[in-house]
Protein backbone atom coordinates (compact mmCIF):
# COMPACT_ATOMS: atom_id res chain seq x y z
CA UNK A 1 0.00 0.00 0.00
CA UNK A 2 2.60 2.49 0.85
CA UNK A 3 4.74 1.67 -2.34
CA UNK A 4 1.88 2.25 -3.81
CA UNK A 5 1.80 5.66 -2.52
CA UNK A 6 5.28 6.69 -3.58
CA UNK A 7 4.52 5.23 -6.99
CA UNK A 8 2.04 7.41 -8.16
CA UNK A 9 3.68 10.63 -6.65
CA UNK A 10 6.80 9.54 -8.35
CA UNK A 11 4.87 9.09 -11.42
CA UNK A 12 3.38 12.27 -10.53
CA UNK A 13 6.50 14.63 -10.70
CA UNK A 14 7.56 12.67 -13.71
CA UNK A 15 4.76 13.69 -15.57
CA UNK A 16 5.11 17.45 -13.91
CA UNK A 17 8.63 17.64 -15.51
CA UNK A 18 7.74 16.05 -18.62
CA UNK A 19 5.20 18.85 -19.03
CA UNK A 20 6.80 22.10 -18.03
CA UNK A 21 9.82 21.05 -20.05
CA UNK A 22 7.72 20.16 -23.15
CA UNK A 23 5.64 23.92 -22.38
CA UNK A 24 8.84 25.48 -22.20
CA UNK A 25 9.89 24.44 -25.03
CA UNK A 26 6.61 25.59 -27.20
CA UNK A 27 7.09 28.91 -25.01
CA UNK A 28 11.16 29.24 -25.32
CA UNK A 29 10.55 31.72 -28.64
CA UNK A 30 7.64 33.24 -27.55
CA UNK A 31 9.62 34.67 -24.17
CA UNK A 32 12.67 34.96 -25.96
CA UNK A 33 10.75 37.66 -28.14
CA UNK A 34 9.23 39.20 -25.17
CA UNK A 35 12.60 39.97 -23.46
CA UNK A 36 14.45 41.10 -26.62
CA UNK A 37 11.45 43.43 -27.24
CA UNK A 38 11.34 44.97 -23.85
CA UNK A 39 15.30 45.18 -23.96
CA UNK A 40 17.63 48.50 -24.16
CA UNK A 41 20.14 48.29 -26.73
CA UNK A 42 22.93 48.89 -24.41
CA UNK A 43 21.79 45.51 -22.75
CA UNK A 44 22.79 43.87 -26.32
CA UNK A 45 26.35 44.09 -25.95
CA UNK A 46 26.36 43.41 -22.02
CA UNK A 47 27.32 39.35 -21.47
CA UNK A 48 25.72 39.38 -18.24
CA UNK A 49 22.24 40.31 -19.71
CA UNK A 50 20.66 37.07 -20.87
CA UNK A 51 17.24 36.54 -20.26
CA UNK A 52 16.08 39.94 -18.21
CA UNK A 53 16.90 42.82 -19.59
CA UNK A 54 19.10 45.43 -16.79
CA UNK A 55 17.28 48.54 -18.17
CA UNK A 56 13.35 47.98 -19.39
CA UNK A 57 11.82 50.11 -22.34
CA UNK A 58 9.17 50.58 -24.22
CA UNK A 59 11.44 51.84 -27.16
CA UNK A 60 11.47 49.11 -29.18
CA UNK A 61 7.73 48.75 -29.33
CA UNK A 62 7.28 52.38 -30.67
CA UNK A 63 9.88 52.34 -33.30
CA UNK A 64 7.95 49.05 -34.67
CA UNK A 65 4.43 50.49 -34.03
CA UNK A 66 5.77 53.44 -36.35
CA UNK A 67 7.81 51.38 -38.86
CA UNK A 68 4.95 49.17 -39.20
CA UNK A 69 2.32 52.22 -39.58
CA UNK A 70 0.54 49.37 -36.78
CA UNK A 71 -2.78 51.08 -36.07
CA UNK A 72 -3.48 51.37 -40.33
CA UNK A 73 -1.51 47.83 -41.50
CA UNK A 74 -3.23 46.15 -38.23
CA UNK A 75 -7.10 47.74 -39.62
CA UNK A 76 -6.18 46.32 -43.22
CA UNK A 77 -5.05 42.83 -41.91
CA UNK A 78 -7.71 42.72 -39.85
CA UNK A 79 -10.27 43.77 -42.54
CA UNK A 80 -9.30 41.47 -44.87
CA UNK A 81 -8.57 38.40 -42.58
CA UNK A 82 -12.41 39.13 -41.35
CA UNK A 83 -13.80 38.97 -44.64
CA UNK A 84 -11.76 36.07 -45.94
CA UNK A 85 -12.87 33.95 -42.99
CA UNK A 86 -16.40 34.96 -43.22
CA UNK A 87 -16.80 33.85 -47.23
CA UNK A 88 -14.54 30.70 -46.05
CA UNK A 89 -17.09 29.95 -43.65
CA UNK A 90 -20.22 30.72 -46.21
CA UNK A 91 -18.93 29.07 -48.76
CA UNK A 92 -17.72 25.83 -46.94
CA UNK A 93 -20.88 25.71 -45.09
CA UNK A 94 -23.01 25.39 -47.95
CA UNK A 95 -20.52 22.88 -49.95
CA UNK A 96 -20.44 20.54 -46.85
CA UNK A 97 -24.78 21.10 -46.69
CA UNK A 98 -24.72 19.89 -50.55
CA UNK A 99 -22.34 16.87 -50.47
CA UNK A 100 -23.58 15.98 -46.68
CA UNK A 101 -27.34 15.60 -47.94
CA UNK A 102 -27.62 15.09 -51.67
CA UNK A 103 -26.38 12.27 -54.04
CA UNK A 104 -25.92 13.16 -57.80
CA UNK A 105 -23.98 10.94 -60.25
CA UNK A 106 -20.61 11.59 -59.64
CA UNK A 107 -21.28 13.49 -56.08
CA UNK A 108 -18.76 10.96 -54.57
CA UNK A 109 -15.86 11.73 -56.95
CA UNK A 110 -16.37 15.49 -57.08
CA UNK A 111 -16.11 14.64 -52.76
CA UNK A 112 -12.76 13.01 -53.53
CA UNK A 113 -11.65 15.99 -55.40
CA UNK A 114 -12.35 17.57 -51.84
CA UNK A 115 -9.85 15.54 -50.27
CA UNK A 116 -7.57 15.76 -52.86
CA UNK A 117 -7.50 19.61 -52.86
CA UNK A 118 -6.16 19.85 -49.32
CA UNK A 119 -3.04 17.55 -50.28
CA UNK A 120 -2.18 19.61 -53.69
CA UNK A 121 0.45 21.60 -52.39
CA UNK A 122 0.22 25.58 -53.36
CA UNK A 123 3.24 25.81 -54.05
CA UNK A 124 2.78 23.14 -56.28
CA UNK A 125 -0.05 25.73 -59.06
CA UNK A 126 1.58 28.85 -57.68
CA UNK A 127 3.27 29.74 -60.83
CA UNK A 128 0.19 29.29 -63.15
CA UNK A 129 -2.19 30.34 -60.47
CA UNK A 130 0.04 34.05 -60.42
CA UNK A 131 0.25 33.93 -64.53
CA UNK A 132 -4.12 33.51 -64.33
CA UNK A 133 -4.47 36.30 -61.82
CA UNK A 134 -1.75 38.93 -63.39
CA UNK A 135 -3.62 38.34 -66.90
CA UNK A 136 -7.11 37.20 -65.53
CA UNK A 137 -9.26 36.46 -68.93
CA UNK A 138 -12.10 34.83 -67.22
CA UNK A 139 -10.99 31.10 -69.72
CA UNK A 140 -11.29 33.98 -72.99
CA UNK A 141 -14.01 35.82 -72.13
CA UNK A 142 -12.17 39.63 -71.24
CA UNK A 143 -10.11 40.71 -74.32
CA UNK A 144 -6.18 39.62 -74.76
CA UNK A 145 -4.07 40.49 -72.23
CA UNK A 146 -7.31 40.06 -69.32
CA UNK A 147 -7.31 42.14 -65.94
CA UNK A 148 -4.30 42.36 -63.69
CA UNK A 149 -5.58 40.93 -60.68
CA UNK A 150 -2.54 40.77 -58.74
CA UNK A 151 -2.52 43.49 -55.89
CA UNK A 152 -5.90 43.27 -55.06
CA UNK A 153 -7.96 41.39 -53.16
CA UNK A 154 -9.92 39.81 -56.02
CA UNK A 155 -7.63 36.42 -55.91
CA UNK A 156 -7.72 35.73 -52.45
CA UNK A 157 -11.71 36.53 -52.42
CA UNK A 158 -12.67 34.02 -55.46
CA UNK A 159 -10.31 31.29 -53.68
CA UNK A 160 -12.01 31.60 -50.48
CA UNK A 161 -15.96 31.72 -52.14
CA UNK A 162 -15.42 28.40 -54.42
CA UNK A 163 -14.04 26.60 -50.83
CA UNK A 164 -10.73 26.02 -52.93
CA UNK A 165 -8.86 28.61 -50.41
CA UNK A 166 -5.84 27.41 -48.17
CA UNK A 167 -7.13 24.17 -45.78
CA UNK A 168 -11.01 24.87 -47.28
CA UNK A 169 -10.96 21.38 -48.12
CA UNK A 170 -10.67 20.62 -44.46
CA UNK A 171 -13.54 22.60 -43.79
CA UNK A 172 -15.63 21.52 -46.47
CA UNK A 173 -14.88 18.03 -44.79
CA UNK A 174 -15.90 18.79 -41.23
CA UNK A 175 -18.76 20.62 -42.50
CA UNK A 176 -20.26 17.79 -44.66
CA UNK A 177 -19.64 15.28 -41.40
CA UNK A 178 -21.41 17.45 -39.13
CA UNK A 179 -24.41 17.85 -41.33
CA UNK A 180 -24.74 14.29 -41.92
CA UNK A 181 -24.45 13.79 -38.75
CA UNK A 182 -27.65 15.72 -38.20
CA UNK A 183 -30.79 13.94 -38.14
CA UNK A 184 -33.15 14.63 -41.09
CA UNK A 185 -36.16 15.22 -38.83
CA UNK A 186 -35.95 18.84 -39.03
CA UNK A 187 -35.85 19.01 -42.65
CA UNK A 188 -38.58 16.67 -42.72
CA UNK A 189 -40.99 18.92 -40.37
CA UNK A 190 -39.77 22.12 -42.29
CA UNK A 191 -40.77 20.79 -45.61
CA UNK A 192 -43.59 19.11 -44.21
CA UNK A 193 -44.69 23.02 -43.10
CA UNK A 194 -44.13 24.08 -46.70
CA UNK A 195 -40.66 25.72 -46.39
CA UNK A 196 -38.62 25.83 -49.60
CA UNK A 197 -35.16 23.95 -49.56
CA UNK A 198 -32.99 27.49 -48.91
CA UNK A 199 -35.34 28.55 -46.90
CA UNK A 200 -34.65 25.18 -44.58
CA UNK A 201 -31.24 25.58 -45.31
CA UNK A 202 -30.95 29.19 -43.91
CA UNK A 203 -33.56 29.30 -41.47
CA UNK A 204 -33.00 25.81 -39.87
CA UNK A 205 -29.90 24.06 -40.38
CA UNK A 206 -27.71 26.89 -40.10
CA UNK A 207 -28.20 28.34 -37.41
CA UNK A 208 -28.42 25.20 -36.03
CA UNK A 209 -24.67 24.63 -36.77
CA UNK A 210 -23.33 27.59 -35.02
CA UNK A 211 -20.57 25.24 -32.76
CA UNK A 212 -19.05 23.72 -36.44
CA UNK A 213 -19.38 27.35 -37.78
CA UNK A 214 -17.43 28.53 -34.52
CA UNK A 215 -14.68 26.35 -35.35
CA UNK A 216 -14.36 27.05 -38.78
CA UNK A 217 -14.27 30.65 -38.50
CA UNK A 218 -11.85 30.53 -35.97
CA UNK A 219 -9.38 28.36 -37.51
CA UNK A 220 -10.26 30.17 -40.68
CA UNK A 221 -9.13 33.55 -39.14
CA UNK A 222 -6.46 32.29 -37.75
CA UNK A 223 -4.40 30.38 -40.57
CA UNK A 224 -5.86 33.43 -42.54
CA UNK A 225 -3.68 35.86 -40.19
CA UNK A 226 -0.94 33.58 -39.93
CA UNK A 227 -0.71 33.05 -43.80
CA UNK A 228 2.37 34.95 -45.56
CA UNK A 229 2.38 32.18 -48.52
CA UNK A 230 -0.92 34.36 -50.72
CA UNK A 231 -0.29 37.46 -49.23
CA UNK A 232 2.98 37.57 -50.79
CA UNK A 233 1.55 36.06 -53.85
CA UNK A 234 -1.04 38.26 -54.58
CA UNK A 235 -0.66 41.06 -52.64
CA UNK A 236 2.75 42.08 -52.43
CA UNK A 237 4.11 45.42 -51.09
CA UNK A 238 0.35 46.55 -50.17
CA UNK A 239 0.18 47.74 -46.48
CA UNK A 240 -0.41 44.62 -44.48
CA UNK A 241 1.11 43.84 -41.46
CA UNK A 242 2.42 40.63 -42.83
CA UNK A 243 4.21 42.36 -45.71
CA UNK A 244 5.16 45.49 -43.38
CA UNK A 245 7.17 42.77 -40.92
CA UNK A 246 8.87 41.23 -43.90
CA UNK A 247 10.11 44.70 -45.10
CA UNK A 248 10.82 46.06 -41.63
CA UNK A 249 14.67 45.92 -41.95
CA UNK A 250 15.07 47.98 -45.13
CA UNK A 251 12.43 51.04 -43.96
CA UNK A 252 14.57 51.34 -41.08
CA UNK A 253 17.18 54.42 -41.19
CA UNK A 254 19.62 54.03 -38.28
CA UNK A 255 19.94 57.06 -35.82
CA UNK A 256 22.33 55.73 -33.71
CA UNK A 257 26.10 57.56 -33.30
CA UNK A 258 27.29 54.52 -32.34
CA UNK A 259 27.81 52.40 -35.72
CA UNK A 260 28.53 48.40 -33.48
CA UNK A 261 24.48 48.80 -32.18
CA UNK A 262 23.07 50.31 -35.54
CA UNK A 263 23.10 47.38 -37.39
CA UNK A 264 21.83 45.11 -35.12
CA UNK A 265 19.63 47.27 -33.36
CA UNK A 266 16.91 46.69 -35.92
CA UNK A 267 16.68 42.78 -34.20
CA UNK A 268 14.85 44.30 -31.12
CA UNK A 269 12.75 46.20 -33.22
CA UNK A 270 12.11 43.31 -35.20
CA UNK A 271 10.98 40.97 -32.55
CA UNK A 272 9.13 44.19 -30.61
CA UNK A 273 7.07 44.16 -34.20
CA UNK A 274 6.84 40.03 -34.36
CA UNK A 275 5.34 40.58 -31.00
CA UNK A 276 2.61 43.16 -32.52
CA UNK A 277 1.59 40.80 -34.93
CA UNK A 278 0.95 37.91 -32.65
CA UNK A 279 -0.59 39.52 -30.50
CA UNK A 280 -4.52 39.33 -31.54
CA UNK A 281 -4.33 35.89 -32.14
CA UNK A 282 -3.01 35.22 -28.83
CA UNK A 283 -5.61 37.63 -27.37
CA UNK A 284 -8.01 35.54 -29.31
CA UNK A 285 -6.82 32.44 -28.45
CA UNK A 286 -6.97 33.33 -24.68
CA UNK A 287 -10.40 34.39 -24.94
CA UNK A 288 -11.65 31.16 -26.84
CA UNK A 289 -9.47 28.40 -26.34
CA UNK A 290 -12.15 25.89 -25.32
CA UNK A 291 -13.58 26.62 -29.06
CA UNK A 292 -9.78 25.39 -30.40
CA UNK A 293 -9.11 22.68 -28.31
CA UNK A 294 -12.72 20.99 -27.97
CA UNK A 295 -13.14 21.64 -31.67
CA UNK A 296 -11.85 18.17 -33.11
CA UNK A 297 -14.06 16.10 -30.73
CA UNK A 298 -17.02 18.24 -32.60
CA UNK A 299 -15.98 17.70 -36.10
CA UNK A 300 -16.83 14.43 -36.17
CA UNK A 301 -13.26 13.12 -37.06
CA UNK A 302 -13.38 11.17 -34.36
CA UNK A 303 -15.53 8.23 -34.31
CA UNK B 1 -48.99 27.32 -68.13
CA UNK B 2 -48.19 23.95 -66.65
CA UNK B 3 -45.06 24.11 -64.10
CA UNK B 4 -42.11 21.98 -65.54
CA UNK B 5 -42.06 19.51 -63.32
CA UNK B 6 -38.84 16.66 -62.26
CA UNK B 7 -38.97 13.76 -61.08
CA UNK B 8 -37.84 13.99 -56.90
CA UNK B 9 -34.44 12.03 -58.16
CA UNK B 10 -33.46 14.50 -60.18
CA UNK B 11 -34.52 17.17 -58.04
CA UNK B 12 -32.36 16.26 -55.39
CA UNK B 13 -29.56 15.82 -57.64
CA UNK B 14 -29.94 19.25 -58.94
CA UNK B 15 -30.11 20.48 -55.40
CA UNK B 16 -26.90 18.74 -54.83
CA UNK B 17 -25.50 20.32 -57.97
CA UNK B 18 -26.54 23.60 -57.25
CA UNK B 19 -24.67 23.67 -53.66
CA UNK B 20 -21.35 21.83 -54.45
CA UNK B 21 -21.39 24.31 -57.54
CA UNK B 22 -18.76 26.73 -56.22
CA UNK B 23 -16.40 24.28 -54.87
CA UNK B 24 -17.00 22.72 -58.59
CA UNK B 25 -16.04 25.64 -60.09
CA UNK B 26 -13.37 26.55 -58.25
CA UNK B 27 -11.73 23.60 -58.41
CA UNK B 28 -11.66 23.32 -62.28
CA UNK B 29 -10.66 27.00 -62.17
CA UNK B 30 -7.60 27.27 -59.25
CA UNK B 31 -6.59 23.97 -58.72
CA UNK B 32 -7.24 21.85 -61.89
CA UNK B 33 -6.67 24.10 -64.49
CA UNK B 34 -3.41 25.22 -62.59
CA UNK B 35 -2.04 21.89 -62.16
CA UNK B 36 -2.95 21.15 -65.75
CA UNK B 37 -0.97 24.10 -66.90
CA UNK B 38 1.90 23.14 -64.26
CA UNK B 39 2.21 20.05 -66.55
CA UNK B 40 3.02 22.10 -69.67
CA UNK B 41 4.78 24.34 -67.97
CA UNK B 42 7.54 21.97 -66.45
CA UNK B 43 7.73 21.43 -70.20
CA UNK B 44 7.93 24.94 -71.81
CA UNK B 45 10.43 27.29 -71.77
CA UNK B 46 8.11 30.41 -70.67
CA UNK B 47 8.75 33.72 -71.21
CA UNK B 48 6.57 37.10 -70.08
CA UNK B 49 6.15 39.04 -73.28
CA UNK B 50 3.70 42.54 -73.60
CA UNK B 51 0.69 40.52 -74.17
CA UNK B 52 1.13 37.91 -71.26
CA UNK B 53 3.27 34.77 -71.73
CA UNK B 54 4.46 32.94 -74.42
CA UNK B 55 5.05 28.73 -74.02
CA UNK B 56 7.93 26.93 -76.34
CA UNK B 57 7.81 23.31 -75.96
CA UNK B 58 11.14 21.87 -74.85
CA UNK B 59 10.58 18.37 -73.96
CA UNK B 60 11.97 17.47 -70.86
CA UNK B 61 14.76 19.52 -71.22
CA UNK B 62 13.32 21.27 -67.75
CA UNK B 63 13.80 18.01 -65.72
CA UNK B 64 17.29 17.42 -66.92
CA UNK B 65 17.80 20.86 -65.60
CA UNK B 66 17.01 20.27 -62.78
CA UNK B 67 18.39 16.93 -62.01
CA UNK B 68 21.51 16.87 -63.58
CA UNK B 69 21.91 20.94 -64.31
CA UNK B 70 21.01 22.66 -60.87
CA UNK B 71 24.01 22.47 -57.89
CA UNK B 72 21.94 21.85 -55.63
CA UNK B 73 18.40 20.40 -56.29
CA UNK B 74 19.60 16.79 -55.95
CA UNK B 75 20.88 17.44 -52.97
CA UNK B 76 18.51 19.70 -51.03
CA UNK B 77 15.70 17.65 -52.48
CA UNK B 78 17.36 14.08 -50.75
CA UNK B 79 18.00 16.21 -47.66
CA UNK B 80 14.17 16.97 -47.81
CA UNK B 81 12.73 13.97 -48.59
CA UNK B 82 14.76 11.94 -46.11
CA UNK B 83 14.58 14.18 -43.23
CA UNK B 84 10.99 13.96 -43.64
CA UNK B 85 10.53 10.42 -43.72
CA UNK B 86 12.86 10.03 -40.59
CA UNK B 87 10.61 13.10 -38.80
CA UNK B 88 7.50 11.25 -39.08
CA UNK B 89 7.70 8.09 -36.86
CA UNK B 90 9.38 10.58 -34.43
CA UNK B 91 6.24 13.35 -34.71
CA UNK B 92 3.72 10.26 -34.28
CA UNK B 93 5.67 8.38 -31.27
CA UNK B 94 5.95 12.10 -29.81
CA UNK B 95 2.31 13.15 -30.52
CA UNK B 96 0.76 9.68 -28.88
CA UNK B 97 2.98 9.66 -26.04
CA UNK B 98 2.02 13.60 -25.31
CA UNK B 99 -1.78 12.85 -25.94
CA UNK B 100 -1.43 10.14 -23.23
CA UNK B 101 0.14 12.31 -21.02
CA UNK B 102 -2.73 14.77 -21.38
CA UNK B 103 -5.08 12.46 -21.24
CA UNK B 104 -4.57 11.75 -17.66
CA UNK B 105 -6.26 13.54 -14.76
CA UNK B 106 -4.00 15.84 -13.02
CA UNK B 107 -4.23 19.57 -11.72
CA UNK B 108 -3.50 22.22 -14.69
CA UNK B 109 -4.79 19.87 -16.95
CA UNK B 110 -6.24 22.83 -19.00
CA UNK B 111 -3.60 24.56 -18.83
CA UNK B 112 -1.24 21.85 -20.19
CA UNK B 113 -3.51 21.49 -23.18
CA UNK B 114 -3.96 25.62 -24.13
CA UNK B 115 -0.14 25.76 -24.25
CA UNK B 116 0.60 22.39 -25.56
CA UNK B 117 -1.73 23.86 -28.54
CA UNK B 118 -0.46 26.96 -29.13
CA UNK B 119 1.71 26.12 -32.23
CA UNK B 120 -1.32 25.41 -34.16
CA UNK B 121 -2.54 28.88 -33.37
CA UNK B 122 0.95 30.39 -34.07
CA UNK B 123 1.15 28.70 -37.37
CA UNK B 124 4.30 27.27 -38.89
CA UNK B 125 5.31 30.47 -40.65
CA UNK B 126 5.18 32.65 -37.64
CA UNK B 127 7.24 30.49 -35.53
CA UNK B 128 9.79 30.07 -38.27
CA UNK B 129 10.29 33.75 -38.07
CA UNK B 130 10.40 34.21 -34.46
CA UNK B 131 13.14 31.04 -34.71
CA UNK B 132 15.15 33.44 -36.78
CA UNK B 133 14.81 36.84 -35.01
CA UNK B 134 15.98 34.53 -32.09
CA UNK B 135 18.84 33.35 -33.61
CA UNK B 136 19.84 36.42 -35.09
CA UNK B 137 19.45 38.09 -31.21
CA UNK B 138 21.48 35.19 -29.81
CA UNK B 139 24.22 35.59 -32.25
CA UNK B 140 24.60 39.32 -31.31
CA UNK B 141 23.97 39.05 -27.77
CA UNK B 142 26.34 36.07 -27.38
CA UNK B 143 24.41 33.99 -24.88
CA UNK B 144 24.35 30.39 -24.40
CA UNK B 145 22.04 29.15 -27.20
CA UNK B 146 20.24 26.25 -26.27
CA UNK B 147 18.40 24.74 -23.45
CA UNK B 148 20.64 22.56 -22.08
CA UNK B 149 24.53 23.71 -21.84
CA UNK B 150 25.34 21.63 -24.75
CA UNK B 151 28.92 21.98 -24.83
CA UNK B 152 29.37 20.28 -21.36
CA UNK B 153 27.09 17.54 -22.62
CA UNK B 154 29.19 17.07 -25.83
CA UNK B 155 32.44 17.02 -23.97
CA UNK B 156 31.44 14.67 -21.71
CA UNK B 157 30.22 11.94 -24.48
CA UNK B 158 33.70 12.39 -26.35
CA UNK B 159 35.53 11.98 -23.05
CA UNK B 160 33.38 8.86 -22.93
CA UNK B 161 35.16 8.21 -26.20
CA UNK B 162 32.00 7.06 -27.62
CA UNK B 163 31.84 6.69 -31.67
CA UNK B 164 31.91 10.48 -33.30
CA UNK B 165 28.93 9.12 -35.41
CA UNK B 166 26.81 8.46 -32.50
CA UNK B 167 27.35 11.14 -30.83
CA UNK B 168 26.41 13.73 -34.10
CA UNK B 169 23.09 11.66 -33.93
CA UNK B 170 22.64 12.30 -30.91
CA UNK B 171 23.19 16.22 -31.16
CA UNK B 172 21.04 16.37 -34.69
CA UNK B 173 18.24 14.29 -32.34
CA UNK B 174 18.91 17.03 -29.34
CA UNK B 175 18.63 20.02 -32.80
CA UNK B 176 15.39 18.43 -33.67
CA UNK B 177 13.28 18.44 -30.65
CA UNK B 178 11.28 22.10 -30.68
CA UNK B 179 10.58 21.13 -34.14
CA UNK B 180 8.93 17.72 -33.34
CA UNK B 181 7.17 19.61 -30.71
CA UNK B 182 5.99 22.47 -32.87
CA UNK B 183 4.75 20.30 -35.48
CA UNK B 184 2.68 18.07 -33.20
CA UNK B 185 0.20 20.38 -32.27
CA UNK B 186 -3.14 18.73 -34.44
CA UNK B 187 -1.91 15.26 -34.00
CA UNK B 188 -1.64 15.46 -30.72
CA UNK B 189 -5.17 16.84 -30.56
CA UNK B 190 -6.86 14.04 -32.67
CA UNK B 191 -5.15 11.23 -30.84
CA UNK B 192 -6.63 12.78 -27.47
CA UNK B 193 -10.08 13.09 -29.17
CA UNK B 194 -9.53 9.59 -30.08
CA UNK B 195 -8.34 8.35 -26.72
CA UNK B 196 -11.03 9.75 -25.05
CA UNK B 197 -13.60 8.17 -27.46
CA UNK B 198 -12.57 4.94 -25.97
CA UNK B 199 -15.39 3.38 -23.92
CA UNK B 200 -14.18 3.22 -20.29
CA UNK B 201 -16.18 -0.14 -19.88
CA UNK B 202 -14.12 -2.03 -22.41
CA UNK B 203 -11.06 -1.23 -20.11
CA UNK B 204 -13.30 -2.32 -16.71
CA UNK B 205 -14.38 -5.54 -18.45
CA UNK B 206 -10.52 -6.41 -19.67
CA UNK B 207 -9.41 -5.56 -15.74
CA UNK B 208 -12.05 -8.23 -14.30
CA UNK B 209 -11.20 -11.06 -16.99
CA UNK B 210 -6.99 -10.20 -15.55
CA UNK B 211 -5.94 -8.31 -18.58
CA UNK B 212 -2.72 -5.81 -17.17
CA UNK B 213 -2.71 -2.56 -18.01
CA UNK B 214 -0.08 -3.35 -20.62
CA UNK B 215 -1.52 -6.31 -22.33
CA UNK B 216 -5.12 -3.17 -22.44
CA UNK B 217 -3.00 -1.06 -24.15
CA UNK B 218 -1.78 -3.45 -27.04
CA UNK B 219 -5.35 -4.87 -27.13
CA UNK B 220 -7.14 -2.06 -26.81
CA UNK B 221 -5.90 1.56 -27.34
CA UNK B 222 -4.06 0.61 -30.00
CA UNK B 223 -6.52 -0.94 -32.42
CA UNK B 224 -9.17 1.24 -31.82
CA UNK B 225 -6.92 4.48 -32.55
CA UNK B 226 -5.20 2.79 -35.43
CA UNK B 227 -7.83 4.21 -38.02
CA UNK B 228 -6.62 7.51 -36.64
CA UNK B 229 -3.07 6.54 -36.77
CA UNK B 230 -3.04 6.86 -40.35
CA UNK B 231 -5.02 9.98 -40.65
CA UNK B 232 -2.19 11.59 -38.59
CA UNK B 233 0.12 9.73 -40.75
CA UNK B 234 -1.22 11.91 -43.84
CA UNK B 235 -1.56 15.24 -41.92
CA UNK B 236 1.90 15.13 -41.07
CA UNK B 237 2.73 14.40 -44.48
CA UNK B 238 1.06 16.77 -46.10
CA UNK B 239 1.75 19.47 -43.49
CA UNK B 240 5.59 18.78 -43.82
CA UNK B 241 5.34 18.89 -47.46
CA UNK B 242 3.90 22.74 -47.42
CA UNK B 243 6.07 23.73 -44.64
CA UNK B 244 7.34 27.12 -45.06
CA UNK B 245 10.86 26.04 -43.39
CA UNK B 246 11.11 23.36 -45.89
CA UNK B 247 14.59 23.85 -47.62
CA UNK B 248 13.01 22.19 -50.64
CA UNK B 249 10.32 24.59 -51.32
CA UNK B 250 12.14 27.83 -50.92
CA UNK B 251 14.57 26.70 -53.67
CA UNK B 252 11.66 25.90 -55.62
CA UNK B 253 9.99 29.16 -54.90
CA UNK B 254 13.42 31.04 -55.42
CA UNK B 255 13.96 29.08 -59.00
CA UNK B 256 10.41 30.50 -60.12
CA UNK B 257 11.66 34.09 -59.41
CA UNK B 258 15.02 34.78 -59.28
CA UNK B 259 16.81 31.34 -60.96
CA UNK B 260 16.57 28.93 -63.16
CA UNK B 261 12.99 30.63 -64.29
CA UNK B 262 9.65 29.15 -64.23
CA UNK B 263 9.68 26.14 -66.21
CA UNK B 264 12.25 24.43 -64.27
CA UNK B 265 10.61 25.48 -61.06
CA UNK B 266 7.42 23.38 -61.67
CA UNK B 267 9.71 20.88 -63.26
CA UNK B 268 11.18 20.86 -59.98
CA UNK B 269 8.00 20.79 -58.01
CA UNK B 270 6.50 17.83 -59.98
CA UNK B 271 9.31 15.75 -59.07
CA UNK B 272 8.74 16.48 -55.42
CA UNK B 273 5.25 15.71 -55.82
CA UNK B 274 6.01 12.20 -57.14
CA UNK B 275 8.30 11.61 -54.48
CA UNK B 276 5.54 12.55 -51.83
CA UNK B 277 2.47 10.11 -53.91
CA UNK B 278 5.45 7.57 -53.46
CA UNK B 279 5.96 7.86 -49.47
CA UNK B 280 2.24 8.33 -49.09
CA UNK B 281 1.45 5.20 -51.46
CA UNK B 282 3.70 3.56 -49.45
CA UNK B 283 2.51 4.19 -45.96
CA UNK B 284 -0.73 3.19 -47.02
CA UNK B 285 0.17 -0.32 -48.04
CA UNK B 286 2.19 -0.24 -44.87
CA UNK B 287 -0.16 0.82 -42.29
CA UNK B 288 -3.54 -0.15 -44.37
CA UNK B 289 -2.79 -4.11 -43.32
CA UNK B 290 -2.80 -2.91 -39.44
CA UNK B 291 -5.55 -0.62 -39.47
CA UNK B 292 -8.57 -1.70 -37.31
CA UNK B 293 -11.97 -0.22 -38.59
CA UNK B 294 -14.94 -1.00 -36.70
CA UNK B 295 -17.92 -2.02 -39.46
Amino acid sequence: MKVRKVLEKGAGLVRFGLLVGIGFIILYPLLRQLSAALMHPDDMYDLTVNWIPRTLTKMNFQVAWELLDYPKALTNTLGITILLAALELGATMIIGYGFARWKYPGSNIIFALVILSIVIPPQMVMVPLFLNFRYFDLFGLLPDPGINLIGSFWPLVLMALTGTAKRSGLFIFITRNFFRGMSTSLEEAAYVDGAGHLKTFFGIMLPNAKPVAMIVFLFSFVWNWNDLFYTNLFLPGSKLLQIGLSTINAQYNYPWANKAVEGTYIQLVNNAGMLLYVLPVLVLYAFLQRYFIESIEKTGLVG
Amino acid sequence: MRRFKLSLRAQKALLGVLFTLPFILGFAAFLAYPFFQSVIFSLSKLSIVSTGYELDFVGLDNYRHALLVDPRFRQVFVETVVGMAARIPVILIFSFFAANLLNQRFRGRMLARVVFFLPVIMGAEISLKMQQADYMQQAVSFSESGLLPLSVLQELLLSLKLPLAFINFIFAAINEIPLIIRSSGIQILIFLAALQSIPKSLYEAAHMEGATAWEAFWKITFPLISPLMLVNVVYTIVDSFTAPDNALLELIQNAAWTGAGFGVSTAMSWIYFAAILGILAVTFILLGREVHYES
